[in-house]
């Protein structure tokens, strides 16, 4: 067969959009079974303490329940730990923890039931608040997934000693919640083996039914969890959350499918956020911008129960070029739900505090900000001494800086005013890593000659069903509308999760491999493992990198900051789909301006508690927020990445965004603001 | 739970409803909301729960040709109203307009919002239709860019899908 065009690089359309503008695609919750019972959770009122009365008679009694979940009678589980361990013990490690569930016939009855359950609780004064001098700070082994904690190279205190010019600044970025439009759900469903099936709102498959195989003690076969569709995630569905064990746990207590979906107000505690960080930033360079020191050291937080160390400083051990450089990580253990992956976990929040530090530096040299980092482009990778497999940073300021009009800027800050608005323009690079992760996947030629490509990916609204498509049609020689891609289950072969920006690499590469040993061979069946392809990478400093500008127009009588216009150009090897690419680098930005100006979950000190739990007051950015965000790729031809030459996409549009934010904000009126979101109130103190 | 919960039993009613043009009688548990009452009892699971507080516009549906959170519509107080949903928006294999613009201008990624964001737009084009201006109308009501970025900010994307979202819109109401 004469195949002419290439499916990679063209924008085909979403292969289940059709599924999903006319209401047929189904979410987690979404499944019918016979005799599904629903179930509504109840929260612990304190951030730390003990369960010392409890009671559940007056919700038993209630018509349509049929039973309440409690840590008194739930199922023991024999391998979960960490926030998986649910109502397991009398112990509330933060509020908002599952202390029980009430299963009934109807949605309505499970939730008046809620209700009716009462504890009593002996409490203790919760430790709640992340301060730079907490007297626990501690040091942890590793940060997210597996870097070392600390760097330190050449010495700092030469190198800020030999500085023409200085940036010792501390930054800092609040709680954040992912928010995904679709809420945590899973219906559990135990069969009369022993084997257990869930519809998840999951990220992985195959992971989720590890870590729920665990928890119950069950062999991983026995466990089958189930997510074609998955609505938005941003990492928070990345790792089984703790409703899911509890929809399994009150599915074997009431002996019937259970259906849970948590609410909105639920998902703040139980769905994993942001940690807040504080970021002391140390720069120091020569008088023409030439980098003598870097010092990035964090502060943030963990819970309890599980230890998560974002990894916030871990992009400056590669972004610029300097002799002296010193990175640290310090945590402390709160009474607070878990802080867990959001969109660019590390580099999202990093990325803030140096890009305007950066900004910082450049007006202390009389620098242009993007000269600066110019100036300071490294050869190689400053923390392995690996060479780039492709690193074009300098492309993408370089073309934005044309596209955005970047020579009309006034050097100067304030320089602009109409009325009460005063105008700026901000710029920051972007960066994320490009991984892999070995992965199976399974092709066939069916009898009419079309192909069934089957991986346990995940489409949380990536687009990866649709690229894998054009992938396997490539690889097949075939046009995509000979592909049928099959994924979001864990009976597929094996697929890590879509995290890490990480998917389209190695579920990908996993395709490639099984469709070419489709060909190669007789049979109307190949299957493919990239495990040892995987181990056998070369090393590599792998990124991806961009840059950023932003427009924004600040009212210097209400504080008002709007964005009129946004512009990111990407340098992330070949684009597989420049359709739903351009949806991911907007999707990321708009995430990231979000950031910038609109969201905050805040902390009550005395309770532990997150007061704004919804979306009134968890500010997600909407039609009105922003104005133009315009998208442009440099393609790379980067031999040393995976067979598609594809670096990951979903998180680096969020990378930068807030740093060119507040880098304009600077520009339009000269006050730097180095606490996010950049709130009216904020602007309006500073430029009293 | 700070405020009191009845340990009363549910009552039922039973009411009719128009749903996608074909009638639809139902007995409820009477504190049941429109949105529940489609995903749970009718299974059409088109509306979207995301978040039960009328704040995100995913469970937005058609009540009477008006568009409307149907988290916040309780069913028993639509006796007799005529629902639309965005599974009544196709004829047959033939997408309305605003599906065929979603799908051209990639204005979806997870979908979740999508059903939502489809009939808030149908409701929102007939409103604009009828003369009726926002807070951005200066002078006669024409569909722009800033009217729609106005009238849809009740539908949130997590995806950030709006620029994708508004030339869909445009399109598809032109």
């Amino acid at each position: 067969m004469a195949v002419t065009q290439r499916a990679v690089g063209a924008s085909l359309d979403r292969v289940e959009s059709r599924e999903k503008v006319t209401g047929e695609a189904l979410y987690a919750a979404e499944y019918e079974r016979d005799d599904m019972s629903h179930a509504a959770l109840v929260q612990a009122t304190v951030a730390s303490g003990e369960i010392i009365a409890l009671h559940v008679e007056q919700a038993l009694a209630l018509p349509g329940v049929v039973a309440v979940v409690t840590h008194e009678n739930a199922p023991r589980l024999s391998g979960a730990d960490g926030e998986l361990s649910v109502l397991q013990s009398s112990r509330v490690h933060y509020r908002g923890q599952i202390v029980a569930a009430v299963v009934a016939e109807t949605l309505e009855s499970a939730q008046q039931g809620a209700g009716l359950v009462t504890l009593g609780y002996s409490e203790q004064v919760p430790d709640v608040l992340l301060r730079r001098d907490h007297p626990r700070l501690y040091k942890p082994s590793k940060v997210n997934p597996s870097f070392p904690t600390d760097t330190s190279e050449g010495d700092l205190e030469a190198g800020l000693a030999d500085a023409a010019a200085f940036v010792d600044e501390t930054y800092e970025t609040p709680h954040l919640h992912n928010n995904p439009m679709e809420p945590h759900a899973t219906i559990a469903v135990w069969n009369a083996d022993g084997s257990l099936v869930l519809y998840d709102s999951t990220q992985g498959a195959s992971p989720a039914r590890d870590a729920i195989a665990k928890a119950f003690g069950l062999a991983p076969e026995q466990v089958r969890v189930i997510a074609p569709h998955v609505g938005g995630g941003f990492g928070s569905k990345g790792t089984p959350r703790p409703h899911a064990i509890v929809a399994a746990l009150a599915a074997q207590v009431a002996r019937r499918p259970v259906k849970l979906a948590t609410t909105r107000r639920q998902m703040f505690a139980l769905t994993g956020y942001r940690t807040p960080t504080i970021q002391r930033l140390r720069l120091g360079a020569t008088s023409d911008g030439a980098l003598t020191a870097i010092a990035h050291d964090v502060v943030e937080q963990t819970s309890t129960l599980t230890e998560f160390a974002e990894q916030t400083a871990v992009p400056t051990r590669m972004m610029y070029a300097s002799p002296n450089r010193v990175t640290s990580h310090r945590l402390v253990a709160l009474d607070v739900p878990t802080p867990s992956w959001m969109r660019a976990p590390g580099e999202c929040p990093g990325m803030f505090a140096l890009e305007s530090a950066m900004d910082e530096l450049a007006l202390a040299c009389g620098i242009d900000p993007i000269e600066l980092r110019v100036r300071n482009e490294p050869r190689e990778d400053p923390e392995s001494g690996n060479p780039f497999s492709s690193r074009n940073l300098i492309a993408c300021l370089r073309t934005g800086a044309e596209r955005f009009g970047w020579v009309d800027r006034a050097p100067q800050p304030a320089a602009r005013r109409n009325g009460a608005w005063l105008t700026g323009v901000g710029v920051a690079s972007s960066t994320y890593p490009a991984r892999r992760r070995p992965s199976e996947a399974r092709a066939r030629r069916e009898p009419d000659g079309s192909y069934v490509v089957a991986v346990a990916a995940a489409d949380i609204g990536t687009g990866a069903r649709t690229v894998l498509t054009q992938i396997a049609a490539d690889a097949l020689a075939v046009p995509p509308d000979r592909v049928r891609v099959v994924l979001g289950d864990s009976r597929l072969p094996r697929g890590p999760v879509a995290g890490g920006s990480m998917g389209t690499g190695s579920w990908g590469s996993a395709v490639v491999k099984a469709c070419r040993e489709l060909l190669a061979g007789t049979g109307a069946d190949a299957h493919a493992d990239t495990t040892e392809d995987v181990e056998a990478d070369e090393e590599y400093a792998r990124h991806g990198f961009g840059a950023q500008f932003v427009e924004v127009r600040v009212n210097t009588d209400s504080g008002e900051i709007r964005v009129p216009r946004a512009l990111g150009v990407f340098a992330t090897g070949h684009i597989v789909n420049p359709k739903t690419a351009r949806s991911q680098f907007i999707g990321g930005m708009t995430m990231g301006l979000g950031m910038a100006l609109l969201e905050e979950t805040i902390l009550d000190a005395r309770y532990g508690d997150f007061l704004n739990r919804d979306l009134a007051g968890y500010h997600l950015p909407t039609y009105a927020d922003f104005g133009e965000i315009e998208v442009l790729s440099v393609d790379e031809d980067d031999p040393h990445l995976n067979p598609m030459g594809t670096k990951g996409i979903g998180e680096i549009g969020i990378v930068g965004t807030a740093a060119a934010v507040a880098n304009a904000v600077h520009h339009a009126t000269g006050h730097r603001f180095r606490r996010l979101p950049i709130r009216l109130d904020d602007v309006v103190r500073a430029l009293a | 739970m700070a405020v009191p919960v009845s340990s009363d039993p549910p009552v039922h009613a039973s009411l009719t409803l128009r749903v996608n043009g074909a009638e639809r009688r139902v007995l409820v548990d009477t504190r049941t909301s429109l949105l529940d009452l489609l995903r749970e009892h009718l299974g059409l699971t088109g509306a979207k729960k995301g978040c039960d507080h009328g704040q995100c516009g995913a469970c937005t549906v058609l009540i009477d040709g008006r568009r409307a959170n149907s988290c916040l519509a309780l069913a028993v107080a639509h006796d007799g109203a005529e629902v639309t949903t965005v599974e009544g928006l196709a004829e047959g294999e033939n997408l309305h307009p605003l599906q065929r613009a979603f799908i051209e201008h990639d204005a979806f990624q997870c979908g979740y919002c999508t059903p939502g964001q489809l009939c808030s737009a149908l409701g929102m084009l007939s409103e604009l239709a009828e003369g009726a201006p926002s807070a951005v109308t200066a002078g006669a009501v024409l569909l722009t860019a800033a009217e729609v970025r106005e009238r849809m900010s009740g539908n949130l994307c997590r995806c950030g899908a709006y620029a994708n979202l508004v030339p869909a819109i445009l399109e598809a109401g032109g």
